[in-house]
């Protein structure tokens, strides 16, 4: 076997199902290798020496085995463990939301460097309770990237005209802006206001601390947001279910 | 996963094909089980089935509490021995098992059936969380125990029960998170250190 028998990887933990009496298979994504799956074996007993060092969102660096069909994870270290995430609902339903969004658009073993900074850095400033809906936006915007679905917002994607600072539209089916003389071909669109373009502009041309400078009121907040769902919702074929959930907390029924 | 059973003659490879189905049993153990009933004596067997019988057709789950029972309401929820004005809330009724098994309790208890879990779809509505504010403000409850497990799901969980609850002023505890008896400081992550740490008691 050429491959080494154990290897060590820094890992951010994003889905953990049950498996049999007490193991649980965890899904995480790592700098190096991508997406993993692997065992944790007896981690639902109370007793088990990965005990939280493998729970949700947590980064941490693992000791794994190669297994015949799943590797094993033997040994696990919290690196940070973004706590103060953990003790809020809102942003612990944010960092389930991202997780959900990686697991589906990131096939395993792909792995991207950026991409793993990138989730680094999110939980960290969800951790810090900082607008939550920036850095969702941000990292939407940012995943889509590196995925290659980069919207286009600078001409129409039609008739690739120069888009003139009105309220243009936005197609999910073309991938990008619609100007208001083509938006009008495409039964499914949204308007996008002139606000809302150049904050998704900014953000897909800035780094993280740039974009995270900028203040959006709760309108334009609303509007990036269904913006996004529509478009992450058409590439991925299908709802998040973490969205409902999102949605539901935001509008702050207390249901009962 | 389906395995071929038909050389063994009908019956017999109809039982394999059950226990197949069953979670954790494989084509293998599923003979195993089979012949290992072909030779026990009649009344084993039948025993068996009997068993499997009657939890479909006598047990369901408690009016009050949602526990699994044999009548309703459930052998907890009617004792009045019991102490009426706590419950604990639980995720499933299996936990139910080691918390009474402590003897340390002797409130009552209520059974989410489920903890919110948004990647999975399930959302409050889906867990027994109306049922417990009814019972809330209809009982005279003075403390709820949230016993929901110590990860993201059962906190997320335990966090919305909170604001839930909150309103109607009833007392709200949670389990202490800490240090497992026979386990490890060495392996302890940190999250359960800190939390042994801010719940550390005089002696």
């Amino acid at each position: 076997m050429t491959t080494p028998r154990v290897y060590q990887t820094e890992a951010i933990i994003i889905k953990r199902t049950n498996l049999g009496e007490a193991d649980r298979i965890l899904t995480f994504y790592t700098p190096a290798l991508g997406k993993i799956k692997a065992v944790a074996k007896g981690n639902r007993r109370p007793k088990s020496k990965l005990g939280g060092h493998v729970e949700l969102l947590t980064h941490s660096q693992l000791m794994l085995a190669r297994g015949r069909n799943l590797d094993i994870i033997t040994q696990a270290q919290t690196i940070n463990n973004f706590l103060p995430l953990k003790e809020n609902l809102e942003t612990i339903s944010c960092g389930m939301y991202i997780s959900e969004l990686v697991d589906a658009f990131i096939d395993e073993n792909l792995e991207d460097h950026r991409l793993f900074n990138l989730l680094l850095e999110t939980l960290q400033r969800l951790s810090e309770g900082k607008d939550a809906d920036v850095t969702l936006r941000y990292f939407e915007i940012r995943l889509l990237d590196y995925l290659g679905y980069r919207p286009q917002i600078r001409q129409c994607t039609s008739c690739n005209s120069q888009l003139q600072p009105v309220t243009n539209f936005f197609s999910s089916r073309y991938g990008g802006v619609l100007c208001a003389n083509c938006a009008y071909q495409e039964p499914v669109v949204r308007a996008l206001s002139l606000n809302a373009l150049k904050v998704l502009r900014l953000w897909q041309n800035c780094d993280s601390a740039t974009a995270y400078k900028v203040k959006i009121n709760a309108q334009l907040a609303s509007e990036l947001e269904k913006v996004m769902r529509d478009y992450i919702r058409y590439l991925l074929e299908r709802q998040l279910k973490s969205t409902a959930w999102l949605i539901k907390l935001k509008s702050g029924k207390s249901p009962g | 996963m389906n395995a071929d059973f038909t050389s063994a003659s009908e019956p017999i490879a109809r039982l394999i094909e059950e226990f197949n189905r069953l979670p954790g049993i494989g084509p293998k153990s599923a003979q195993r089980l089979t012949y290992h009933l072909l030779q026990a004596p009649q009344e084993t067997a039948e025993a068996l089935a009997d068993a499997i019988r009657d939890i479909k057709e006598n047990v369901s789950l408690c009016s009050i509490c949602f526990n699994i029972t044999d009548s309703n309401p459930c052998a907890i929820c009617r004792d009045k021995e019991r102490d009426h004005s706590k419950i604990c809330v639980v995720e499933e009724a299996i936990d139910i098992l080691p918390l009474e098994r402590t003897k340390k309790y002797h409130g009552l208890y209520h059974v989410l059936h489920g903890v919110i879990s948004p990647s999975d779809g399930v959302s409050p509505e889906d867990l027994k969380t109306g049922e417990l504010l009814s019972r809330l403000n209809t009982d005279s409850v003075t403390e709820v125990i949230l016993a929901t497990n110590p990860n993201l799901e059962g906190e997320a969980t335990a966090m919305y029960l909170q604001r839930l609850i909150t309103p109607l002023g009833v007392k709200i505890t949670r389990l202490a998170r800490g240090l497992p008896y026979g386990g490890d400081l060495e392996y302890a992550d940190d999250v359960t250190l800190s939390r042994a740490l801010e719940g550390r008691q005089e002696m």
